[in-house]
Parts: C-alpha cells; sequence; structure tokens
C-alpha cells in the first residue's frame, strides 16, 4: 500500500499526473492529490474534521471532478420553488423534505461521512442514507439553510446528491417488497411447522392405535396449509390464472396446478378419514418457489434504482427574454420566436439559431465529437447540447415534436418494434411438458381405475401429480440468471432486461461505437513539448493559470496542472480560440494554432517541430501557449483509448466473436483507432440511420448482434441489436433503450459478460435435464402407487436443492460471504 | 398424549404471533437497507471525549487505513 500511496491520488486512488504536487495533509501526513478537486474535498473533510473517514474506508473514493455532470453544477436552480414542487414534500411551516439520490457512494464509511457532515449543518433536521440503495431522506428547515446549500455542502465533500420523485417507481418497490416478504414469511413458517408435523404423520402412519392423533394432526396441517396456499401462493394462482385467458402456457400454469390439485386432494383425504396427506410437500414447494422469485425481485429492483439514479431531474426550465425583463419558464411553454437567454453550462432548450452572442456547443450526446464547435450568430443550435462558453442568445425556430432529439426518439421507437427477438428458454417446452405429464397422468389413472384396483386409482393420479411438481423445473432459469446477474453486477455490468443474458450466449457480432466505449470519452493530456525557453513543468503552471475559470473542456483538462496562489490579470476569451491575459507582466496566449500564432508570430525551427509532433500524433489537438516573444509550448490532447480496450477486443475475437466498428467520427481517427485494436471491419463518418442500416444489414446474414454505445445519436440501433450495452456515462436515451448498462470505467465486463452468459445457458440446460430427469424417475414409482409422501417431499426437496446449487456456481467463489456494491 | 390437544393449538397460535411480528417489522421499514446497519455499527457517530491524538503531529496507527 505504501509503494502505491506515493504513486496514486490518496483520495481517489488515480495516478498522479506528471508535473502535479498537490498535497494535503491528514492526521498529520502529508498525502498526495491527483487534481485540484481531489485537493478540496479532502480538505473539506479534514476542515470538518471527518478523517475517520480514511481509516475506515474500504475503497477509494471517486475523483471528484469527474463526479459531477458539468450541466448540473448550478445547484441554486434547485432552490426554485415551481422546480421544488415536483420533488419536495413542505410539511408544517418552513420544514420541508426530499429524497435524494447519492452518486459516488463507494463503500459504508461513505455513508458515516455524508450522515456527519449533512447533519451536523444548522437547519438540517434529519439526513439518513440508505446504504443498499444510495438513497438518502432529507428534512430541512427551509428558513435556515436552502436545499441548494445543503447539495452543495455535500458536493464539497466528493459526492454528487440530486433529487427525485420518490413518489412513482420506489413506492412501488416498497410495496412489492413488503407484499413478497410478507408471503416468505407465512410460506417459511408454515411450512416449517407442517414439516414438523408431518415427521409424526411418518412414524405413525402404521400405528393403528393412534388413528384419532393422526387425524387431529392432519387437521393442524390443513389449518396451516390454507394461509400458505391462499396467501403466499396467490402471485402463482393469479399469473396462472391470467396466463390461461391469454390462452398461454407460462410456468405459472403447472406450478399453480401442482399446488391446487395436491392442496385439495389432500383436504380430500383429511376430511374423508382416507388415502393421504402431502401438505408438507405443497407448503414447502411454495416457499421453495417463493424464495426464489423474492432473490430475482431483489436483482430486478436494484437494476431498476441504478437506472433511476442515472434519470438526473435536468431542470426543464428556460430563461426567456420578455418585455418585463428575463423570466424563468417551463421548457414546454417556449414557441417559436421566443428568444431565450442560454448561460455557459445550460443545455440549450429547443432547436433554434444563435440570435447574439458567441460561444462553444458541446454537440457530443449527438454527434459523439468530443471537442465542442464555436457557434456564432445566424449559427444553428439544436436543443439537448451545451453551452459551454459564454451566454448566448438564441432564437427558438422549432419546439417538442418538430426538433431533432424527437425525431432520433421516433427512430428509436421504430427499430425497438422492429428488433428481432429469440424465443426465451424458459417458456419453451414448458407447454410440451404440462401436456405430456397431464395425458400420461390420465391414462394411468385409467388404468388403475379400469384393471387394477379403483379404490386406490386416485390416489395414485394424485401422486403423480405431487411427484411431476415442477419445482425443480421452475427454479431451473430464474436461479441461474440471477446468480449470473448479481455477479456481472459486481464486475460493474448491470442487466435492466432479463432476456439480456440469454440473447447475449447466442450473440455472433459485436459493433461498437468509437466514441466514449473503446475510448475514455474525454479528452486528456497525451504530450507536452516545451518549444521556448522555459521548461515542461512551467508551461504547465502558466496554462494552468490562464485556464483556471475556463469552461471549455480543453481548459478543464489544461487546468488540473498546478496553479498555485499566481492569478492572470486581464483575462480575455475569444470563444473557440482560446485565453489571452498578463502573467507576470508578460502576455500570453494559450489557445487554437492560429489564435496564438497571430500574437506569437510565426518561427519556422518552430513550425516545423510542430509539423513533426503532428504527424505522430495524428488523433490529437493541438494547443499552442505563446507570448510576444514566440511560442512556449505545444499541448497535445487526445480522447485515450481505455485501459484495457485491446485486451477487450482480443478477448472477445477469442470467444469467437466478430468485432465491428461504426463510428460518426472522421475516418481517419476511426481507423487509427481500429489498427490499434485489430478490427478488420471499421466505417466512420455515419449518421444513425447508415448505422441502422449496417446493424440491419449484419442481422439479414442470420447474424445476433450485440451493440455497445452511448451516445443519442446511437439509442436507435441500440434498439435494433437484439442485445445492446449502454455506457454509464452516456445520455439517459441511450441507457432507456438498452438491455445492459456498463458501470464500470473497464470493458473487460464486457467479454466476462459473454463468458458468463454462455456458462448461465449451459447452466440452465443442465438444470433442465436433471429437473426432467428426477421426474423420469419420479413418474414411474408414482404410476406404480410407491409413492409415499416422505418420498415426495425428500425428492421434491433434493431436486430443487441442486438445482439451486448448481445455479450458484455461477456467481463468484467470494461473492457469497463478502459482498460489495455495484 | 392428550396434552398435544392443547400444545399443538397453542403452537399454531404463537405462529400466528410470530406471522404478526414479522408484518409490524416489514411495516416498519426494518428490511430497507438490509447492509448499511451492519456497517453502521463499526463508526463512531459521537465525538470522542477523551482526545484521541495525545501528542499533535505523530501519525497515529499507520497500519489501520485502508
Amino acid at each position: 500500500m505504501t509503494e502505491s500511496a506515493r504513486t496514486d491520488c490518496y483520495h481517489c486512488g488515480q495516478p498522479i499526473p506528471p508535473g502535479v504536487t498537490l498535497q494535503v495533509e491528514i492526521d498529520g501526513q502529508q498525502r498526495p492529490m491527483c487534481c485540484a478537486g481531489c485537493q478540496a474535498v479532502a480538505q473539506a473533510i479534514v476542515g470538518n474534521h471527518l478523517t475517520d473517514y480514511y481509516r475506515y474506508r474500504t475503497d477509494r473514493a471517486q475523483t471528484a471532478e469527474d463526479l459531477v455532470p458539468q450541466e448540473l453544477r448550478d445547484l441554486s436552480l434547485y432552490d426554485h420553488p415551481e422546480l421544488q414542487r415536483s420533488f419536495v414534500h413542505a410539511e408544517e411551516g418552513n420544514v420541508r423534505e426530499a429524497a435524494l439520490i447519492l452518486e459516488g457512494i463507494t463503500c459504508a464509511a461513505c455513508v458515516w461521512l455524508n450522515e456527519r457532515h449533512v447533519g451536523s449543518l444548522p437547519g438540517v433536521l434529519e439526513f439518513r442514507v440508505n446504504y443498499s440503495t444510495h438513497r438518502a431522506r432529507l428534512r430541512w428547515d427551509d428558513s435556515r439553510i436552502h436545499l441548494s446549500q445543503i447539495l452543495e455542502a455535500i458536493t464539497a465533500i466528493g459526492y454528487y446528491a440530486h433529487p427525485f420523485d420518490p413518489g412513482r417507481q420506489e413506492a412501488v418497490y416498497q410495496r412489492e417488497r413488503g407484499a413478497a416478504l410478507r408471503r416468505l414469511a407465512v410460506a417459511g413458517i408454515g411450512a416449517m411447522q407442517v414439516m414438523m408435523l408431518a415427521v409424526a404423520l411418518y412414524i405413525g402412519e402404521t400405528d393403528e392405535t393412534q388413528g384419532e392423533m393422526m387425524q387431529f394432526l392432519r387437521w393442524v396441517s390443513l389449518v396451516l396449509t390454507t394461509p400458505v396456499v391462499f396467501y403466499s401462493g396467490s402471485s402463482f394462482l393469479v399469473s396462472a390464472w391470467r396466463d390461461l385467458r391469454r390462452r398461454r402456457f407460462g410456468m405459472d400454469v403447472p406450478v399453480s396446478l401442482a399446488i391446487l390439485s395436491t392442496y385439495f386432494a389432500s383436504t380430500w383425504a383429511t376430511l374423508t378419514h382416507s388415502g393421504q396427506v402431502y401438505f408438507e410437500s405443497v407448503t414447502m414447494f411454495v416457499f421453495f418457489l417463493l424464495a426464489g422469485r423474492f432473490l430475482e425481485m431483489g436483482v430486478r429492483q436494484r437494476a431498476g434504482q441504478a437506472t433511476e439514479a442515472m434519470n438526473r431531474l435536468l431542470p426543464p426550465m428556460a430563461t426567456r427574454l420578455s418585455e418585463d425583463g428575463d423570466e424563468l419558464v417551463s421548457v414546454h411553454d417556449l414557441k417559436p420566436g421566443d428568444r431565450v437567454r442560454i448561460r455557459p453550462g445550460e443545455t440549450v432548450p429547443a432547436d433554434g439559431t444563435v440570435a447574439d452572442g458567441r460561444s462553444s456547443i458541446d454537440e457530443s450526446m449527438l454527434t459523439g465529437e468530443s471537442l465542442p464547435r464555436a457557434r456564432a450568430a445566424g449559427d444553428p443550435l439544436t436543443g439537448g447540447t451545451l453551452n459551454v462558453e459564454s451566454p448566448l442568445i438564441m432564437r427558438v425556430e422549432r419546439v417538442g415534436e418538430d426538433t431533432t432529439l424527437s425525431a432520433i426518439q421516433r427512430l428509436l421507437e421504430r427499430a425497438q418494434t422492429e428488433r428481432p427477438r429469440l424465443a426465451r428458454l424458459a417458456e419453451q417446452g414448458t407447454g410440451w411438458f404440462v401436456s405430456i405429464v397431464l395425458l400420461l397422468t390420465a391414462v394411468v389413472g385409467l388404468v388403475w381405475w379400469q384393471w387394477i384396483d379403483a379404490d386406490r386409482a386416485f390416489w395414485v393420479v394424485v401422486a403423480m401429480l405431487v411427484a411431476t411438481c415442477p419445482c425443480a423445473l421452475a427454479l431451473a432459469t430464474p436461479v441461474a440468471i440471477t446468480a449470473a446477474t448479481g455477479a456481472l453486477m459486481r464486475e460493474g455490468l448491470l442487466t435492466t432486461r432479463g432476456h439480456a443474458l440469454e440473447t447475449l450466449s447466442q450473440v455472433t457480432d459485436i459493433v461498437f461505437d468509437k466514441t466514449g466505449t473503446l475510448t475514455e470519452g474525454r479528452l486528456s493530456l497525451i504530450a507536452v513539448e516545451p518549444l521556448g525557453a522555459r521548461d515542461e513543468a512551467a508551461c504547465w503552471r502558466l496554462a494552468a493559470i490562464l485556464e483556471r475559470d475556463s469552461e471549455h473542456p480543453v481548459a478543464r483538462v489544461l487546468a488540473r496542472g498546478e496553479a498555485g496562489a499566481m492569478r492572470a490579470q486581464g483575462l480575455t476569451a475569444s470563444p473557440g480560440h482560446g485565453m489571452e491575459g498578463e502573467v507576470d507582466g508578460e502576455r500570453l496566449r494559450i489557445g487554437s494554432p492560429r489564435y496564438v500564432r497571430e500574437l506569437a508570430g510565426d518561427d519556422p525551427a518552430q513550425l516545423a517541430r510542430l509539423d513533426a509532433l503532428v504527424a505522430a500524433h495524428p488523433e490529437a489537438t493541438l494547443v499552442l501557449l505563446g507570448g510576444a516573444q514566440g511560442l512556449l509550448a505545444a499541448f497535445l490532447l487526445a480522447d485515450r483509448l481505455r485501459e484495457d480496450a485491446v485486451e477487450t477486443v482480443a478477448r472477445l475475437q477469442g470467444l469467437g466473436l466478430r468485432v465491428h466498428l461504426y463510428s460518426g467520427d472522421a475516418p481517419a481517427t476511426v481507423s487509427a483507432i481500429a489498427q490499434r485494436l485489430g478490427i478488420a471491419d471499421h466505417v466512420g463518418q455515419l449518421t444513425p440511420a447508415e448505422k441502422l442500416e449496417r446493424v440491419r444489414g449484419l442481422q439479414d446474414e442470420g447474424a445476433v448482434v450485440a451493440m455497445v454505445g452511448d451516445g443519442v445519436n446511437d439509442a436507435p440501433v441500440l434498439a435494433q441489436a437484439q442485445v445492446s450495452v449502454a455506457m454509464a456515462e452516456g445520455t439517459q436515451l441511450a441507457h432507456a433503450s438498452a438491455d445492459m448498462v456498463l458501470y464500470s470505467r473497464r470493458l473487460a465486463p464486457l467479454g466476462e459478460a459473454v463468458r458468463k452468459a454462455r456458462a448461465t445457458v449451459r447452466i440452465i440446460h443442465q438444470n433442465y435435464a436433471w429437473a426432467l430427469g428426477y421426474n423420469g424417475v419420479a413418474l414411474p414409482v408414482a404410476a406404480i402407487g410407491l409413492l409415499t409422501p416422505w418420498l415426495a417431499a425428500l425428492g421434491m426437496s433434493l431436486s430443487s436443492l441442486l438445482v439451486v446449487v448448481n445455479a450458484l456456481r455461477l456467481a463468484p467463489a467470494g461473492a457469497r460471504g463478502a459482498r460489495r456494491d455495484p | 398424549m392428550e396434552i398435544l390437544y392443547l400444545l399443538i393449538p397453542l403452537g399454531v397460535v404463537v405462529v400466528v404471533v410470530a406471522v404478526a411480528a414479522f408484518a409490524w417489522s416489514v411495516k416498519s421499514g426494518q428490511f430497507e437497507d438490509l447492509e448499511g446497519p451492519a456497517h453502521r455499527i463499526l463508526m463512531d457517530d459521537d465525538d470522542p471525549m477523551i482526545p484521541r491524538r495525545p501528542r499533535p503531529g505523530k501519525p497515529r496507527d499507520l497500519k489501520r487505513e485502508d
């Protein structure tokens, strides 16, 4: 640990970039920090006497700068009463209550840190964090503190909180969980009691003198079983009835058939003092199935909550200019012809043109292009993109249905309905199985009634139905899928749709979109080249001083350097070009080559070095630093490949998949990346519709396509592919159309997912084989009238247990003990 | 053995009480966070009464970080 502590950030564990010497004193020791963001967070933690966090934590924190999306840094919007109406619950006086989603929680110490820090703010009445769901409940006195101040305090210690509306999804989840737990408890406690009585019944079966006591025990078992069947088992009965009405044969139909027939036959036996009772089989059956469903529900709800956490409440407000000055209006109230002010960091509310001002617009969510584009008066603006640098006045031209974003949404809906589907394993064959069993049972019953022993025919039929009770069969698929999904979730890959794993196991082609999938999706510095008299560290420092207040992505990268206390005088931004200012009396410019060379002039020797530099890094963006005396340094920035992109692509190819790269980026960049990764099929400069066409082409050739993407432009393609993976950093629209979401910064979980999906399907097949094999043995035993109740109960529990244990092989070895959150 | 006619129904009553108690605990939200409380108990949420660092500047208990 000590070795890595020297080179990695003490706060977030990221490697420290060259030239950064930031430090914070924690518990009497100087600790290195990777960036000003982490430094500020660590200082806030030390300043609030919360350094115990560093002792208790079991995982590194997230890098402070990456956590807060730029468009949401303006927290004061959350104080707006109009906006608060949707998520704040007002109590008597000034007391308000809201539910928050906390991002950046990596271990239990984070919960402690947040509760301590926020709880100590004056005016905060209550702040409780739920560690399982990363949700928090906040009550505060609005006359003493505002919501934005509380959110700011959370941001200060390196987390990001945003309010959400707990009314809808959360309440549904809670009701579902509560009901499932109660059902499970009734079934579990009932099954234990009935089992206990059943042991007495097994032993006393041959003892003629205990007839009365036997009858009493049967009655008690009946009383205990009734709520288990009709309360705990009601979910099976209801959904079986729904299936039957729609003339489908799901798994619930045979399950309900087994429950009801066994229950009523046993009741009949109790009432008429004849035959045998199978109450313990019924209760255990219901309990096993409910336990399986409960685990399944837990995984599903977690996935749902995680996706909801990404649904940040983007303030759908815009600043409209009118005769009486600026007014804050809802985006829905905008009309074509309105003039809207867009401040830096705000989202463009609709489609239109720039009426006044110059700025750069970040269009990455639409085009995947990681660098902002310069926009001046008369240029078009697309709704949903982000204003980066300086204020703009915009004239609204198209709103609502007519915007580009809506058009993409329509494309997405069409693709979703046209997606080719693979049949679900669980539903294959179930109908067949049930029909065969029923037919066999009827034949055997008839044989007994006609030729062997008419009195015993009924009990043989009951025994057969109990024996074929599809407990193991019903558990085979859900337990395997739940175990595999849970394992992948720990790796950082979230499965949001049930079919994803089954489909993934059959995938033949995997299509990547370059931006944000194979690359990190953000700029980083790849090289600094001093051109003048000063050395690298000095140039890096000057760049940080000049860029420290700029919001441009290039500037954010350069501002990560250490600026110290020095400030630049007379800073002026020239949108789309760069910054100019005086440092130590020297006039300096940083920005695009042309802009800097206007000041620094052209020195042929320096230009030759620049040309060589650009030739060595064709995909990089060049930023120059220079003064009146000449150029000082060249900075090269590029969107780097993810650390394990090469290995992952190689692994996927090793698994027999064909890998494609269909990107909207410039063909030169795309082919450079494809060559480094060894991807043969790569195409650049594709529109969303063309990507869709290509994927459909692959599917027409019989391929099963998995798509990995992140932007809005990918959403329709994600929907068209049989199975799709979105990046967590990607847009909401992409998440909504994806079957899986990759949370991890690494790509490795993708390869693991394909392997795991194949293993899952293999395990499901094994489980089916076992369950059917068990039935194949039990059925003849029951048909010849040898199946006693204890044999039936034993067979059923053992076969179910075997199926579950087999499925648990999919969970990682250490996972059952030490569980970690996704 | 006649006592069983009393004891077994009594057992059933206990079962009903157990189920009711469980239903109450679910309703009062005790099952909402199954992981947090296990960790919460390990962390101090009160301020230490005894100063933990008698000599300022001395690095404390290095083995326990992380």
